[in-house]
């Protein structure tokens, strides 16, 4: 006979690959998604939006407008000024940071090109396009602020004359001495890498309806959005409405990954125009306005050094970064957490303990920067494994073992880094040994040496990566934003025993409903078929962070963990009661009350449920069965639960094109406790995508004075199936011992570091040429520069 | 305003008809007029992919097509393929090796795995990638989409080659 694995346990669903049930009904087309929805007397909005990228306004002229067919309200910043307050994105942890004041539509100026400054609010979107083609507003353009390093020289034109520069904010970490370690350093390799700005690109663009009923004071918005709450919150503050009074409803997400948490102007404003109309109004970007209102991401030039002993030991980084962020800091987040994360997650796989690096955060005359899946970690990765590779040609180590030898040791922990960050416990070494086998690494190198005296150039480039899942109010409560960093669930037992889990945390396609009925049905010992898991409403499900940073399955799953077993505790203290027995001889499978001890069934909860709802008289005297519990969960043991990996990519140049062709990916990632692997494994995949569309295509251009170049999609190149390579994903599980279910998070594991993978694996394909690329993405054009072609 | 004008067409097996502005795409009639949301518009210029559906057999991006060109012709949606269940198959494929996560994308996937395994045959992975280069998914990086079509293609191959008469079979 077989030995019994945790599997065979009744109702053991944590660690089991189950398929999602909320996906059945958007394969059938039944999806229910903002854009989707219709309201009685829906209106629509559309915007005119500013051609300059830093003008003043001098007049606008709407009348046309107003008299265009079907056109309900035209309302400009002044209209929109009287109902909402200003907003500002600055955070009081990050020192001396500013940003100026926002409004749902301009005053006086406008300070990107695709600023929305006049809306239109008509009986269909297409009548407000027609009538938003006769507004008249006449500009006095300024110059424009793009450039980095003009954008800080003194005398430069400032966006916001108010803060006195355009210089955000200004960062520093020093751990001293570094000028000495350089200059006593055997080796020292410095790089300037820049990174590209790109978009998230979700295939739902923007989409949100308010619906503001003056009878009751009542607004309710069916937002597009992975964070409820956040909104429920601003749009009470900013708008005056008792939050009471606010519903946020996320129905289906057309895709987020992190873009949709941001305040946008238009959406603000939507909320305003309804109030005015006292109508639903929705609005639903089109894909150019995607391209010129969605948050942008990355953007930074960084300048860094490396320095490493004889051995290839390395002794130090030294680093500075400089990110471009748009004309504000982007609210409630602000566009410094970026940033923040570059420069504190360099170099973080590795044991070396000198670090300087310098942050500044810059505005320029662009769409405004912000976080988007994996924020900051590609850039730290590349930069750190960019410079390691570097060190490994200096010394003539291989790159797995110049990683080996300066990995944190797996039984290393916990530890702290030179940044400040603490890790309870890492397994780089276990995570390097896997992918080495996995990639058949030797095989692979023999290979590359074989086809390149045949003309065939192959590269094969490893990264190691470090992600920052599960945070604590570190992240954000403390500087002032009220972003919870808690979640919430509420479980209750129907009559018949089937089971309703409320909770805080949102669906987003990765399966979040999923895990949590995974894991209630584990906790509590019923079926998952019988549950049912509610998410995205503000209304009906407790207060919480949802979903950002990875947080959902380590804070929302624990949060359900916890709420499970203190409602198992109430449904047994009654079967107790009824069976005139012990709570704790007492056990759940398979939504029976059993002998804990035999399995014996004794009494169904169904049955239970039937008692506790209708004949409570049947009940002793005193039992008041509680089959609903509430319950909050908040991380406090340590502030980030840290996950690590290390990617390998392996791939195929064309030295004569500079085309790429990805041969395979591989991941060897650990984020703790596993709940579900096949949604694990498809948010890694999912991941990696995006890092190697940053990687190789994807780029917001810009021109000189400001415009976005290449908004559309047959422009703005996104990974195609045809170009993406299959990607093998390995496991090792180092549960985090801050909470019972100890799982940590995934969903940026894949972005962190493919791009640094896929850089590497450029510049070994390059290496007999001499050559080296620095700069993502790596387009043919920029390959073949590097090559000398062109 | 122009003069609306009378379109009228098979869709999902019904005929309907009515009078729409001459500026309204094919995508606007199927998702305002007749409330077929199943499918997408992401780029409403060709891109994407999120639009597409059956025309005369053919699949075609609805965000190209005007409501009046398909005037006559018979159209099927994700909807329709789905009450039909000639597409049962691919779903419990996507289902079952989770080939979806927004699921924004999943109805244009599923036309074009619908027309690929109308053709004879198994189509390689390279194949089904090809095929599946007019489609954006921001979420799943496209293997689990090629896998799941990889089996259908495969469990439709061996279910042909079982009930096939063996003389054709040689």
């Amino acid at each position: 006979m077989n030995a019994l694995t945790p599997f065979d346990r009744p109702n053991s669903y944590i660690g089991r690959s189950v398929p999602r049930p909320n996906a059945k009904r958007l394969l059938a087309g039944r999806g229910r998604y903002v854009t989707d929805i219709v309201l009685p007397r829906m209106l629509h909005v559309a915007y005119v939006r500013s051609p300059y990228a830093h003008a003043r306004i001098v007049s606008i002229d709407a009348q046309a407008a107003r008299e265009m067919p079907g056109v309900r309200l035209v309302a400009t910043g002044e209209d929109l000024a009287k109902l909402c307050t200003p907003w500002v994105g600055t955070m009081e942890h990050f020192k001396g940071m500013k940003s100026p004041p926002q409004l749902p539509l301009p005053i006086d100026k406008v300070v990107w090109s695709g600023q929305a400054v006049v809306a239109i609010v008509a009986d269909t979107r297409a009548l407000a396009e027609d009538a938003a083609e006769v507004v008249s507003i006449e500009f006095d353009e300024l110059p424009a602020v793009i450039d980095i390093d003009a954008a800080r020289e003194p005398g430069a034109a400032l966006i916001s004359p108010g803060l006195g520069s355009n210089l955000c904010f200004h960062g520093k970490i020093d751990t001293g001495g570094i000028d000495d370690v350089f200059a006593g350093a055997a080796y020292v390799v410095e790089e300037e890498f820049h990174f590209g700005r790109h978009t998230a690109v979700t295939l739902e663009p923007r989409a949100i309806i308010a619906d503001y009923d003056a009878s009751e004071r009542q607004l309710t918005v069916h937002h597009a959005t992975q964070t409820p709450y956040q909104f429920q919150d601003i749009y009470a503050r900013h708008y005056g409405i008792p939050e009471s009074r606010v519903r946020v409803i996320a129905p289906d997400i057309g895709g987020s990954f992190g873009m949709k948490l941001h305040m946008y102007h238009e959406d603000m404003a939507v909320v305003g125009l309804s109030m005015m109309l006292g109508r639903p109004v929705k609005y639903v970007a089109d894909r150019i306005e995607s391209f010129v209102s969605d948050i942008h991401a990355r953007d930074h030039r960084v300048r860094a050094r490396m320095a490493a002993d004889a051995d290839g030991n390395i002794l130090a980084m030294d680093v500075e970064d400089v990110t471009g962020i748009g004309a504000f800091s982007a609210y409630p987040r602000t566009s410094v957490v970026e940033g923040n994360q570059v420069y504190r997650l360099m170099g973080a796989p590795y044991t070396f303990r000198n670090y300087r690096a310098d942050l500044q955060v810059v505005f320029q005359n662009k769409v405004q920067m912000s976080q988007y899946r994996a924020v900051g970690h590609p850039i730290a990765c590349t930069v750190t494994e960019r410079l390691v590779d570097m060190i490994a040609d200096k010394t003539a180590q291989d790159v797995f073992d110049i990683r080996s030898q300066n990995a944190i040791p797996d039984d290393g922990y916990p530890c702290t880094s030179p940044t400040g960050y603490q890790f309870e416990a890492l397994s780089h070494h276990a995570c390097l040994a896997r992918l080495r086998e996995m990639m058949d690494y030797d095989g692979l190198r023999a290979e590359q040496a074989e086809l390149r005296i045949r003309g065939i150039h192959r590269g094969i480039g490893i990264a190691t990566f470090v992600e920052i899942t599960n945070p604590g109010p570190a992240f954000y409560g403390v500087g002032g934003a009220r972003i919870s960093s808690q979640d919430g669930a509420v479980i209750k037992i129907t009559p018949t025993g089937d089971v309703h889990c409320l909770i805080s945390v949102t669906e987003l396609g990765q399966g979040t409903e999923t895990i949590i009925g995974q894991i209630v049905a584990e906790h509590l010992g019923i079926d998952r078929d019988r549950i049912k898991v509610i998410t995205g409403d503000t209304e009906t499900t407790p207060y919480g962070g949802a979903t950002y940073a990875c947080r959902g399955a380590g804070i929302g799953g624990e949060t359900a963990l916890q709420a499970a077993k203190k409602l198992k505790a109430n449904v047994l203290a009654v079967a107790a009661a009824i069976l005139q027995d012990e709570p704790d001889r007492l056990d759940i499978h398979s939504g029976w009350i059993v002998d804990a001890a035999t399995a014996q069934p004794r009494i169904e909860l169904s049955e239970i449920a039937r008692i506790a709802y209708f004949r409570s008289d049947t009940l002793p005297p005193g039992t008041q069965a509680q089959l609903s519990v509430t319950h909050h969960y908040a991380p406090q043991g340590y502030p980030f639960a840290f996950t690590n990996g290390v990617q390998a990519c392996h791939l195929e140049l064309d030295v004569e094109t500079g085309l790429v062709k990805i041969l395979k990916l591989w991941v060897v990632e650990d984020c703790g406790r596993v709940i579900n692997p096949l949604l694990v494994d498809e948010q890694i995949r999912g991941g990696v995508v995006q890092g190697l569309g940053a990687a190789f295509f994807e780029e917001c251009v810009y021109g000189d004075n400001g415009q976005l170049t290449n908004g559309s999609l047959a422009d703005y190149l996104v990974p195609m199936a045809v170009e993406m390579p299959d990607i093998e994903i390995g496991h090792v599980e180092t549960p985090t011992l801050d909470t019972q279910l100890g799982a940590k998070g995934v969903g940026e594991a894949g972005t962190a570091a493919a791009s640094a993978a896929a850089l590497n694996a450029i510049n070994d394909a390059m290496k007999p040429f001499g050559s080296t690329v620095a700069q993502v993405p790596m387009t043919p054009a920029r390959i073949l520069k590097a090559l000398g072609h062109i | 305003m122009s003069e609306l004008v009378n379109v009228t067409m098979t869709v999902n097996g019904n005929d309907v008809s009515h009078n729409i502005a001459p500026r309204h795409t094919l995508a606007d009639f199927l998702r305002q007029t007749l409330e077929l949301t199943g499918t997408h518009t992401g780029c409403e210029m060709g891109v994407c992919g999120a639009c597409l559906v059956v025309l005369d057999g053919r699949v075609v991006h609805s965000c190209l097509t005007f409501a009046v060109q398909a005037s006559g012709s018979t159209i099927e949606t994700v909807e329709g393929l789905t009450e039909r269940a000639v597409i049962a198959d691919l779903q419990e494929a996507f289902h079952q090796r989770n080939a979806l996560q927004c699921g924004f994308c999943t109805p244009g996937m599923l036309m074009t795995a619908y027309s690929l395994l109308e053709q004879p045959g198994v189509p390689s992975r390279e194949v089904i990638r090809d095929a599946l280069s007019g489609n954006y998914c921001r979420c799943t990086g496209y293997e689990a989409i090629v896998d799941a079509i990889e089996k259908v293609a495969r469990d439709r191959a061996a279910v042909a080659h079982a009930s096939a008469p063996e003389e054709v079979l040689g």
